[in-house]
């Protein structure tokens, strides 16, 4: 792409250098010379926030592990030691759990910048993995580091992810065993996630260099699509993309700033401000706000899909919904890359953008939280006052005609005048029959928002009526209703079905619009260098 | 001469001495990476020490009836429930009915050793196992035993899944009496 060098080394020390080590032609080639297409819009600066963010968790990181202790009985005390006690331990502290906030902030921006303009396709396949591979380390380094601080939600949020991998079948619970170091979350655990944390974001700028390296073999893509064809269409780096960067960079800036300074707590939860507890598990356990879509999609099987039982299928689904990123490049089959000129594909981006903030919701609300009912949770209570009571043993000749006897038996009962019958069994084959005959029956309705508050009222009535009724025969009627659980599976669905169907199908179906003839043909004179 | 042996060394079939030794060369490549690499690999599994610290001894006598202790088994909490004669029927009563994950009471208070235990006692491991919470004992919940608050599994007074996500019983942990009022976990 950046074609042959221009780089003159214009000292004696900087000719001297180059035929020995030509760093500085590689950095001029590379960050001053390097063409970017002329058009790029604002969508192309959170390369440059990323580069940032990675500078600052880095640098943040290695002065916090000066000050903190991976102990379960000391690293929460030196995370509030670093928060009060250290010298501007406040300020980096913040710094970093912000700036951990703003780095996925700024990953998801670019990723969806890639998705909308097809930065993935030809001849960009790898360096969209590589993306991938860099946005994978990143949950990872990420769900390490917020265990560290070792609070109540660190400690549980752990306890479930590493309780996923339990979920594999045969190997699982020897893989778990084997990541805790233990037979669960304990010192052995934060010790070694203490040192992944430390390593993998030099991992990640291993990997940013590749991706980097990719991006200039390659060349930036542009929002049009359209691979840039003549010097005419780019501008050098610098100054030009290096002052838009720097732009944008300063704007991002002043919004983390705000979070570091006013609300620097406000993207965490309160939760971890309790220091872990083993025997107690908070209400409810979230990740931070970056991974809840992924939560979400983990929790939204509630049923078996044949032998893969509900908790598999969570964790092989949450696995997929990234790891289908990975072969975008080969499933969306459009010739065309920019979404700008795909009018039906632009619809389904933006249906599955809001399908990604809808996800995320999901992860932070409790699963079982009812959307849409059609009618309230209601009963029916029956009782008979002042009836006879008789009892009688039902005595089947083997567990396999327990039903018969019990059914005859109830029957007989109804025959004989019972208004009520209840049959309890107690063996395989042995169970009572008690009956009431003759007294006054009575009923009640109740109806409630949820089934617990339902069983309030249950059992509210039942001690109006007086325990001593000899029983109750109820009737629960349960309405359609649509739970967080079940829209997370909605979603779930969309997510797939936009990589899987319907970017391979659109591809192929899909009618671009026409490229504009500004693209086409060169509109700048030939004074301004357009050939 | 050399020449010769050289071209008899080489063969003249398809396979040559060069291809065995290419192979055996690898093989003991293979071999000699995988057991460098195999310590590094299983240094991260459970030390000694950590498994030294498998048992635990819990006195039965300290909990009174309709009450449960939780104690620390191999770093996780373990519910020893003193059970109500209560408790102890709505269990056996419900041997059979519908369950998710078919078990007798019976069979959940058998020791590690195959004898029979006390339905008094009844010794879970304390973690849902749905993704691992500490499930709460709750007086009066649905089914009259443990309920889990990160996503609502109810578990009977024999520990069995009877609602919600966790798809099997509370694991029974494993126990052996080691008087009449004492226990061994582990």
């Amino acid at each position: 792409m950046s074609g042959p060098s221009t780089y003159e080394p214009k000292s004696a020390f900087t000719r001297w250098l180059d035929r020995r080590l030509p760093i500085v032609r590689l950095t001029h080639d590379s960050f001053v010379a390097y063409p970017t297409p002329r058009n790029l819009n604002y969508w192309w600066t959170f390369g440059a926030m990323l580069s940032l963010c990675l500078v600052v968790q880095i640098v943040t990181g290695i002065v916090l592990a000066m000050h903190y202790v991976p102990h379960i009985n000391y690293a929460f005390a030196s995370v509030q030691r670093i928060e009060r006690d250290v010298p501007f331990g406040w300020l980096i502290q913040n710094m970093h759990a912000v700036g951990a906030s703003m780095f996925f902030l700024a990953v998801y921006v670019h990723m969806f910048r890639g998705l909308y303009y097809g930065s993935y396709k030809a001849p960009r396949e790898l360096l969209w993995i590589l993306g991938c591979v860099i946005y994978l380390l990143m949950v990872a380094t990420g769900f390490l580091g917020y265990t560290l601080p070792w609070g109540q939600m660190s400690f549980w949020g752990a306890t479930v992810i590493t309780n996923l991998l339990g979920a594999l079948p045969l190997i699982g619970e020897s893989i778990k065993n084997w990541l805790m170091g233990g037979f669960s979350v304990d010192q052995p655990t934060i010790n070694r996630f203490f040192s992944l944390h430390y390593l993998l974001p030099f991992v990640i700028a291993g990997v940013v260099a590749l991706h980097v390296w990719a991006l200039h073999e390659a060349g930036q893509n542009n929002p049009a699509g359209v691979e840039v064809k003549s010097k005419a269409d780019t501008v050098p780096f610098t100054p030009h993309a290096t002052m838009k960067d720097l732009f944008a960079t300063t704007l991002f800036v002043i919004m983390f700033a705000i979070f570091v300074f006013y609300m620097p707590d406000a993207l965490g939860h309160a939760d971890n401000f309790i220091p872990a507890n083993p025997l107690q598990t908070p209400p409810e356990i979230v990740p931070e706000w970056y991974l809840l879509p992924f939560y979400a999609i983990l929790r939204a099987f509630d049923f078996n899909i044949g032998p893969i039982d509900s908790k598999l299928a969570g964790v092989l689904a949450m696995f997929a919904s990234i790891g289908v990123l990975f072969l975008l490049p080969w499933l969306d089959t459009s010739r065309v890359r920019s979404m700008r000129y795909r009018p039906i594909a632009r619809q389904f981006f933006v249906i599955f953008f809001f399908v990604c903030l809808a996800l995320g919701w999901c992860g932070g609300k409790n699963p079982g939280l009812i959307l849409f009912k059609v009618a309230d949770f209601s009963a029916t209570l029956t009782w008979v006052e002042g009836g006879q009571v008789t009892e009688q043993a039902i005595q089947a000749e083997g567990a396999a005609q327990w039903d018969d006897a019990s059914s005859a038996a109830v029957a007989a009962a109804r025959e004989g005048g019972a208004t009520m019958t209840a049959v309890t069994r107690t063996g395989a084959s042995t169970g009572t029959l008690r009956t009431v005959s003759g007294g006054e029956t009575r009923n009640a309705q109740v109806s409630a928002d949820t089934a617990d508050l339902l069983e309030e009222e249950i059992t509210h009535v039942k001690e109006e009526a007086g325990q001593a009724m000899p029983f109750f025969s109820i009737e629960r009627r349960s309405p359609a209703r649509f739970t967080v659980t079940n829209f997370s599976l909605l979603l779930t669905i969309y997510y797939f079905l936009f990589f899987i169907v319907i970017l391979p199908v659109l591809g192929l179906r899909e009618r671009p619009n026409r490229v504009p003839d500004t693209i086409a043909k060169p509109v700048l004179n030939e004074a301004q260098g357009a050939s | 001469m050399a020449e010769a042996a050289a071209n008899n060394a080489h063969g003249d079939g398809d396979t040559t001495r060069r291809d065995f030794i290419y192979i055996a060369g690898a093989s003991v490549a293979v071999v000699g990476v995988g057991a460098t690499v195999w310590p590094f690999i299983d240094q991260m599994n459970p030390a000694a020490d950590t498994r030294a610290l498998s048992t635990t001894e819990v006195d039965l006598g300290a909990v009174p009836e309709g009450q449960q202790i939780k104690v620390i088994w191999q770093g996780k909490p373990v519910f020893v429930r003193h059970r109500t004669a209560a408790e102890i029927a709505a269990a056996q009563r419900d041997d059979f009915a519908n369950l998710k994950d078919p078990q007798s009471d019976a069979e959940r208070l058998v020791q590690e050793d195959g004898q029979a235990g006390q339905p008094a006692w009844l010794i879970l491991q304390a973690s849902c196992t749905h993704l691992g919470c500490v499930p709460t004992f709750v007086e009066g919940s649905s089914f009259g035993g443990w309920f889990c608050p990160c996503h609502g599994s109810d578990y009977d007074t024999s520990g069995r899944i009877r609602r919600g996500p966790a798809p099997k019983n509370l694991l029974v942990a494993p126990y052996l009496f080691t008087g009449p009022t004492a226990i061994r976990i582990g």
